[in-house]
């Protein structure tokens, strides 16, 4: 079906059904876009139309949301939207000759609508599939380990084509390599084990039935049974599995105490954005361990006094919306969600899952809330906090998918035996999500201690150079530190540990990094928007041969700039893998260091092309040689 | 006695619930913004107005003060980086002084001047923006736009209109316009609009009264942006 | 400040330029002469000498770089002077003749030459005497490293006088309200 061939009451009778389904509520707007355009294959005007009246918010409020989001288009992109992966790992795996051939097989250019507007190829951050890249994303559904056969197949299929629907399931298997597992890998609870576990844990609050108000409200003056799930949390110094770190305790307990108006709620937030370029554990617990993961954000709702729950699941997980779904469904069943859980008269929690649409920064919890509520995905001012004012102005705690899933694991076992698990400062195991130059990529999960070397030694890796932890906004660890040990003593991570042997060109690994903070900036603030671009500039610039010790000294002075004026850690850790690499692999920037004194950014001889064109010339003087500009 | 919190060296009284910026600025001292606009709430976007409190760096204007703070603004370090803002919107946008009729009476060039800016220093972006003059009352000029959102802001919480918004992400963040042909003309937007008159640069221009005011008798020929503060509002 | 021994030589031309920042700075009018007892002219508008020496201390540049031979003066400046100062507004970010950059050069060259209204036998010139435009107008400092900045446009006689006299006094030029200008 072509897409002309949709007449303008198709759209409107899609749009009637979505934002009927999503209850005419404006803070759906991003479900809603994504629902509209999944079935239009873009947002037409005619929907926005149709969405503005509907919804009665102005038409600005809706393109600003859909102009946002790389996911949503505006414009007519194809029947068919591919869009390759390009975290440094697909490169790695020859991802440019996977597209290059696609792009040739259906006759379009890389970035654009092929003429018969039937498919647009173009590329995308990481799609967490580093562990059986090259991949792509087909309509936002991932397709993975793609082959030149594979791609052959699939550019057949498109010509002839055949709905997405009937593609063989094959091509959308997505392997789990799990590794190493430990207590979360190797969890076989089984669904309520650890919320009877919870509620156990105070006996006498066998009257709990009777009293509602220590579920719902959770007052500090609430029955021992919440107090002491929130205790277990505490003895397990369990902290945050995103990245951050920060102790789960003190969320847990700031937003119980947090004062709540008459009428509002406490909401749980599950971060299942995983957009850090390297890492997937997040996409092998939902997928496999989805049960173990509801049941620690109920743990935390039992905790914290909240009814209502959001999984905030990345766009480009967007194939095991259904799979979560059914496991949502079948906890109702099993009486482990919705109301009156295990039996407890206003025990009430529910989840919802919010699908996102391309935007890394809305794995940072403001701006992932901004998004929860139909908006812009930018960050918010802070103070205040989100366990004070969240979702909608509301109590909310957010955590990682794996903090969960721990959660559930210390309702299960208590406190103290998680505390026993790790080192001093660091409780409990890791999920390692490895890729790049290793013969086994996939799942690691540690006790917190391990050491490089180990980690490196259990995949496989050969002759590495460096590894880069926690992705891009972590650190860059050279071969003199690999006896270092993952933690938050040392060197902590959300999970991402890429492996680069001595092969790879670390300045390329740093330009790619660059380029994904530049395409992933929300804009909001003036050192981020403009100063990763201007980065990314630079790291062209030192690409195209015309870099000097003047642009050292330049990125030098942007990371200063950005370290202490951006509105959010995006634009905090944007400067960081450049400088990690430029201190640990100077012979890779030297090789790039072509000039001694500064050099122009842009080709002088380029810049005469067009004129050359035009008037017919190319005479010695028609042409500009490159020269340095003056002493550095 | 009203609470108070050192400022360079000098104790600003503030009232309870009052961000470092409104204080200062009724105590009379100036810190540099963009953004912010005392009639509306902060955005906390442009960055300019960044100070230290007790050694960590924040924007003034969403930061509440707070007895006993220690806020540093005036210092060479600080204002270098105001500086190196400043210069980063210079070369993001088209700022063309000696043809704009906001020249003069621009918060942006204003505050460059202030900060000593004699040279943009990076290379300049040169974007490809547009001219919206479809209105029969006012020219919209984005080259100029360093997207502060106070016509975001004005247009809806004080106009009801909801004129303006931003769309796109990142780099490429710009001014929408509230009609599906994007065209301020196909608005309900007015002169008299609390938006038309907010506007820091020469984004949102009446028609047909640009240049009248002779250069020598404009806003910040009369004086530095830097004592503004002792006058009300723009 | 006591006349020095030596005369600092000073070169200045415009490439892209209007010659009003020229024009400003003979606006210092009798102080001309307190600063010829400081420096001498090298190549420049005002002596008609066609060539940088080596050892020129000071290039002072109006204009930016809209074509090849821009380019070619500028490097000759950078090369034989030790401090470069970019004087005025099309020096420092391309100024008038950069408001063609949001344009493409062979959309301009058609309009001009085939396409205008009123034009006959339109031809595109191609004498090679003549320099290419540059497909974007740029700020000098984008092609070589520039020491100083002089804002303005032009900047004022006195704008030009504070930062020559900040500059021979080994001050950093600072130029307060009333000076500092960008129109």
């Amino acid at each position: 079906m072509a897409l002309n061939d949709m007449h303008t009451e198709t759209v409107a009778g899609i749009v009637d059904r979505v934002v009927t389904r999503y209850r005419r509520d404006p803070t759906c707007m991003v479900q809603i876009l994504r629902e509209v355009q999944e079935a239009c294959d873009w947002i037409p005007p005619e929907a926005i139309d149709r969405m503005q009246v509907l919804l009665g918010v102005p038409r600005t409020k809706i393109e600003g949301v859909a102009g946002f989001y790389s996911f949503f288009y505006t414009q007519p992109r194809g029947k068919y939207r591919i869009l390759f992966s390009d975290n440094i790992t697909d490169r790695m795996l020859g991802n440019k000759a996977m597209m290059d051939r696609l792009c040739s097989s259906l006759w379009v250019e890389r970035g654009k609508v092929s003429e018969d507007s039937l498919v647009s190829i173009g590329k995308t951050a990481c799609t967490g599939m580093c562990d059986q890249g090259p991949a792509m994303l087909v309509n936002n559904y991932a397709v993975a380990g793609l082959t030149a056969t594979r791609i052959d197949e699939i550019a057949e299929l498109i010509r002839n084509k055949v709905p997405l629907a009937e593609w063989p399931a094959e091509y959308f298997r997505i392997d789990d390599n799990i590794r190493r597992a430990d207590i979360l890998l190797g969890s076989d609870l089984k669904p309520g084990d650890a919320l009877l576990a919870a509620r156990a844990r105070a006996p006498s609050d066998g009257l709990m039935a009777s009293n509602m108000r220590s579920w719902r409200e959770g007052l500090p003056t609430g029955l021992s049974g919440p107090i002491s799930m929130l205790d277990e949390i505490k003895r397990s110094n369990l902290r945050g599995r995103g990245g951050a770190g920060f102790t789960t305790a003190l969320k847990w307990e700031a937003c119980r105490n947090a004062p709540l108006k008459a009428g509002l709620q406490r909401i749980v937030v599950c971060n299942a954005d995983e957009g850090e370029p390297g890492t997937f554990k997040d996409r092998v617990l939902l997928s496999k361990y989805a049960d173990l993961v509801f049941e620690g954000m109920t743990v935390a709702a039992y905790a914290v006094g909240a009814t209502r729950g959001f999984i905030y699941l990345r766009g480009e997980y967007r194939y095991m919306l259904d799979h979560l779904n059914a496991v949502l469904a079948h906890r109702r069943r099993e009486n482990l969600l919705g109301n009156n859980i295990l039996g407890i008269p206003g025990a009430d929690f529910d989840i919802e899952i919010h699908v996102g649409a391309g935007a890394y920064v809305c794995g940072e919890e403001s701006a992932l809330i901004e998004s929860l509520e139909g908006k812009r995905g930018t960050p918010r001012n802070r103070p205040p906090f989100p366990v004070t004012n969240g979702y909608l102005d509301q109590p909310t705690i957010v955590n990682n998918v794996e903090t969960f899933a721990a959660a559930a694991l210390i309702a299960l076992n208590g406190g103290e035996w998680y505390a026993g698990i790790g080192t001093k400062h660091s409780a409990g195991t890791k999920i390692l999500s490895v890729s790049g130059d290793c013969e086994r990529p996939g799942l690691y999960e540690y006790p917190f201690g391990v050491s490089i070397r180990q980690v490196l030694e259990d995949c496989g890796a050969l002759d590495t150079q460096a590894v880069q932890v926690s992705g891009p906004s972590g650190i860059c660890v050279a071969a003199d530190e690999f006896d270092r040990i993952i933690g938050f003593e040392d060197i902590p991570t959300a999970g991402a540990f890429t492996v680069f042997n001595g092969t790879r060109d670390m300045f390329q690994v740093a330009r790619n990094y660059v380029h994904f903070f530049q395409h992933e900036s929300c804009g909001f603030c003036t050192p981020c928007r403009v100063g990763t671009s201007l980065l990314k500039n630079l790291m062209d610039k030192l690409h195209n041969g015309a870099g000097s010790p003047y642009d050292f000294a330049e990125i030098e002075k942007l990371n200063q700039l950005l370290q202490s004026m951006s509105h959010c850690g995006l634009g905090h850790t944007a400067c960081n893998p450049v400088l990690d690499t430029i201190a640990k692999f100077r012979p890779a920037y030297d090789k790039r260091m072509m000039q001694q004194d500064f050099t122009p950014a842009f080709d002088l001889d380029r810049a005469l092309a067009a004129a050359r064109q035009m008037t017919g010339r190319d005479d010695a003087a028609a042409h500009l040689t490159t020269e340095t500009g003056g002493e550095a | 006695m009203s609470q108070t919190f050192m400022l360079d060296g000098k104790a600003i009284p503030f009232e309870e619930g009052q961000t470092i910026i409104q204080a200062a600025t009724k105590a009379g001292v100036f810190i540099p913004h963009l953004c912010y606009h005392p009639d509306f709430k902060p955005h906390g976007s442009c960055k300019l107005c960044t100070v230290k409190v007790n050694g960590r760096q924040t924007a003034s204007c969403t930061m509440r003060a707070m007895a006993g703070m220690v806020v540093e603004s005036d210092t060479e370090e600080i204002n270098a980086e105001r500086r190196a803002l400043t210069q980063m919107l210079f070369v993001e946008g088209n700022h063309f002084c000696p043809s704009c009729e906001q020249s003069g009476n621009c918060q942006l060039q204003a505050t460059a001047y202030h900060l000593g800016m004699m040279s943009p220093h990076y290379d300049h972006f040169f974007p490809n923006r547009p001219v919206d003059a479809s209105h029969p009352e006012v020219l919209l000029d984005f080259n100029r736009c360093i997207l502060c959102s106070l016509c975001v802001r004005a247009s809806r919480d004080v106009d009801g209109k909801n004129v303006f918004a931003l769309s796109g992400r990142g780099i490429t963040t710009h001014l929408i316009v509230n009609a599906k042909s994007g065209q301020l003309g196909d608005t309900n937007f007015t002169l008299a609009d609390k938006a038309a008159q907010v506007c820091p640069v020469g984004v949102i221009l009446r028609k047909r009264k640009g240049f009248a005011v002779p250069i020598g008798e404009r806003k910040y020929d009369h004086a530095p942006i830097s004592e503004s503060v002792t006058t009300e509002g723009r | 400040m006591n006349a020095p021994a030596k005369k600092l030589k000073v070169a200045t031309t415009s490439l892209a330029g209007c010659f009003g920042c020229h024009m400003s700075f003979l606006d210092i009018d009798e102080r001309l002469f307190t600063l010829l007892e400081y420096i001498e002219f090298d190549r420049s508008p005002l002596t008609d000498i066609k060539e940088c020496s080596p050892d020129c201390d000071i290039g002072i540049i109006e204009g930016g770089l809209c074509n090849a031979e821009n380019v070619h003066v500028l490097r000759e400046f950078r090369k034989n002077c030790k401090i470069l100062i970019a004087i005025g507004a099309c020096a420092i970010n391309g100024g008038l003749p950069a408001q063609r950059n949001h344009l493409p050069l062979t959309t301009i060259l058609e309009e001009v030459y085939h396409t205008s209204p009123g034009l006959a036998n339109g031809m595109i010139p191609n004498d090679p005497e003549l320099p290419l435009p540059l497909d974007k107008v740029h700020p000098i400092h984008e092609v070589v490293k520039i020491d100083y900045f002089m804002p303005g446009c032009p900047p004022s006689g006195d704008a030009i006088w504070k930062v020559l006299t900040d500059l021979l006094a080994g001050r950093e030029p600072e130029l307060g309200h009333g000076l500092m200008h960008y129109d």
